[in-house]
């Protein structure tokens, strides 16, 4: 009786821990949030700092094959069955190098990505997998970024149009990643790419936690001590963080980004919730809620699971190797010399 | 009244060296101040520190000076510092004495720090930017405002760089009240100053970061560059907490401010 009592919690918990993987709600839905939260401190104690806190501290991958948005064809299924995902993983590991396969995002072992480890960047794999059941990062029945207000598209295509022509007059010009400014790999929120570099470290302290990315060495040290935003005049690339805990995670709000920080074309009144859960000794789950009035007519959210790895985190210097623009720009020059001279 | 007088002597002269050396000593090593410790019993020496001295301007001792934008009046001059270099002697080896000249006499348009490049080791400290520790059982991470750099001290067995790197690489362990980290495998492309003074890819750096007080530290630096110096050298310097309520790194991602002194020259003529 008691042995039954005691498998059947076993089993009871074990669902509660897989359902809580695969379905643990996005930041913003605060209410299922918090009940659900509650279910990870049972399911799974996360180790605690000296200092009594959840311990997120270690080198963590962002890599998965699921990709960001959800596959047409899949409507509106939110997961996988385990079988589902089994012949999935078997298709991808299976495929010729470069080959695509629907639902899955191949990231570095896409055609075009020059890489140079085989664990992180794809090339083998063996080593490439799902890391939850979702169909997409993008959660909810949409499984996609709803569709950009018409003020927003209008903003962007007002950029765009300005820039025509003009892409190599000056550095000015040039992308932010070009310029060691803000790379894809670091903006936030993070989400998985096509990319190396993309490690994330953890390193707490008392009353802060501290998020290095190996890519460009970008460096977010939060205060978790309540405190509000700076005031709204200091605009960053990166906006500026706040933290605090909410039971065993890490809620991180994030606000004066300035007008050029864009995350797939907001403006500067992106309002940004992190949350940061760890799900087991290697899986941290990541979650954010994006917000912006002005571009998109509701928030959305997805979910990450993130896998723990080994480093070391190298050093990433972008801007001091960046011999791109010069070339980029010396190139542009000297072709309209040419012309000129064409023409004379 | 002869021995009365002759005691009263001895006893000033007495007291004169117990004062001289008690100063002496309180100047060599601030004594026995214990700092709070972190949660697993260390010193806690997080928190957001800064140099308030003219090290990054020059090491030595220097009088005032004409900035390098005369455009600009008196603001962007070099303010004076007595420097930070024990003995204020930089021990060159003939060959480096002439480059540092070098270096001084084209500052702007050698120096990394105007580049917008990654300060290194121990420079980094210097700069007139906060700096943030956070330390944890396993490493301390320091971010710096300037540039964004950031290092990681590994607290554990000592581990070997794979590389060389900008910032270096860094391996720390307690003695007493003091962190002490040893960094290697630094690149030849940093500077130690505005001055000019700089080193190899030989560069061995020791640092010592010891609390002082509640809001002070005392900083160390052992340089080490047999291709550069003849002898290794020291600089030491206060570190003063950011006491400010609410005290945060902001971002200074100086790329933006550099751009114009490395591409400005290949910016499109304008065709009118």
């Amino acid at each position: 009786m008691s042995r039954r009592l005691l498998a059947s919690t076993a089993a009871l918990a074990a669902v509660v821990l897989v359902a809580l993987l695969t379905q643990a709600p996005a930041a913003g839905q605060t209410p299922a949030s918090a009940t659900k939260a509650t279910t990870v401190e049972k399911a799974w104690t996360p180790p605690h700092t000296p200092d009594g806190k959840p311990d997120l501290q270690g080198i963590w991958s962002d890599n998965t094959l699921t990709p960001f948005e959800r596959p047409k064809g899949l409507g509106a299924k939110e997961f996988y069955t385990d079988q589902e995902l089994a012949e999935l993983t078997k298709r991808v590991r299976g495929g010729r190098q470069g080959e695509e396969v629907e639902g899955a995002e191949l990231g570095a072992a896409n055609p075009q990505a020059v890489r140079y480890d085989l664990e992180l960047y794809g090339f083998d794999r063996t080593r490439l997998r799902y890391t939850s059941k979702r169909t997409s990062l993008v959660v909810g029945p949409e499984g996609v970024v709803p569709p950009m207000l018409p003020e927003a598209r209008a903003r962007n295509a007002a950029r765009a149009a300005a820039l025509k022509g003009h892409e190599f007059d000056s550095y000015e010009q040039r992308p932010l990643s070009e310029r060691c400014i803000l790379m894809n790999q670091i903006r936030i929120p993070m989400t998985p790419g096509a990319n190396e570099g993309n490690l994330l470290q953890i390193v707490q302290g008392p009353g802060y936690v501290s998020l290095l990315h190996e890519t460009d060495h970008s460096t977010r040290v939060i205060p978790t001590d309540g405190r509000a935003h700076v005031p709204q005049n200091i605009r960053q690339w990166q906006g500026d963080s706040v933290g605090h805990w909410e039971g065993n995670t890490l809620v991180v709000d994030t606000t004066n980004f300035t007008n050029q920080s864009a995350y797939r074309g907001s403006s500067d009144k992106l309002h940004l919730v992190e949350r940061f859960t760890r799900a087991a000794d290697d899986t941290m789950v990541y979650q954010f809620t994006v917000e912006d009035p002005t571009t998109w007519a509701k928030p959305w959210s997805a979910e990450i699971a993130w896998t723990k790895t080994k480093g070391p985190v190298y050093e990433w210097a972008c801007h001091e190797g960046n011999t791109m623009i010069s070339t980029i720009l010396r190139g542009a020059r000297v072709e309209e010399e040419a012309a000129q001279k064409k023409g004379k | 009244m002869r021995s009365w007088l002759s005691d009263s002597v001895i006893a000033a002269v007495t007291a004169a060296v117990v004062l001289l050396l008690a100063g002496t000593l309180g100047h060599a090593q601030t004594p026995a101040y214990r700092a709070p410790r972190t949660g697993d019993g260390k010193p806690n020496l997080n928190g957001i520190w800064q140099a308030l001295n003219t090290a990054d301007w020059d090491l030595q001792g220097h009088a005032a000076a004409k900035g390098p934008a005369p455009s600009l009046g008196a603001v962007f001059a070099v303010p004076p510092g007595l420097g930070v270099v024990e003995g204020d002697e930089i021990p060159y080896l003939p060959a480096a004495a002439a480059k540092k000249k070098q270096n001084q006499a084209n500052w702007t348009a050698l120096d990394p720090e105007a580049k917008c490049y990654l300060p290194g080791v121990p420079r980094a400290t210097y700069l007139p930017y906060p700096f943030q520790i956070v330390q944890s059982q396993q490493n301390v991470l320091i971010s710096y405002e300037y540039a964004g750099a950031v290092r990681i001290i590994n607290m554990g067995a000592p581990t070997k760089a794979p590389g060389d790197s900008w910032m270096g690489w860094s391996n720390g362990h307690w003695e007493g009240e003091t962190l002490v980290v040893d960094v290697t495998s630094l690149m030849d492309s940093t500077w130690f100053d505005r001055a000019g003074n700089f080193h190899s890819d030989a560069l061995h750096v020791v640092e010592r970061y010891t609390p002082r007080s509640a809001d002070t530290l005392t900083y160390e630096a052992t340089i080490e560059d047999p291709k550069v110096f003849s002898r290794p050298w020291k600089i030491s310097m206060p570190l003063y907490r950011r006491v400010e309520k609410d005290a945060k790194l902001l971002e200074y991602k100086c790329v933006e401010f550099a751009e114009e002194l490395l591409y400005g020259s290949l910016r499109k003529k304008s065709s009118n």
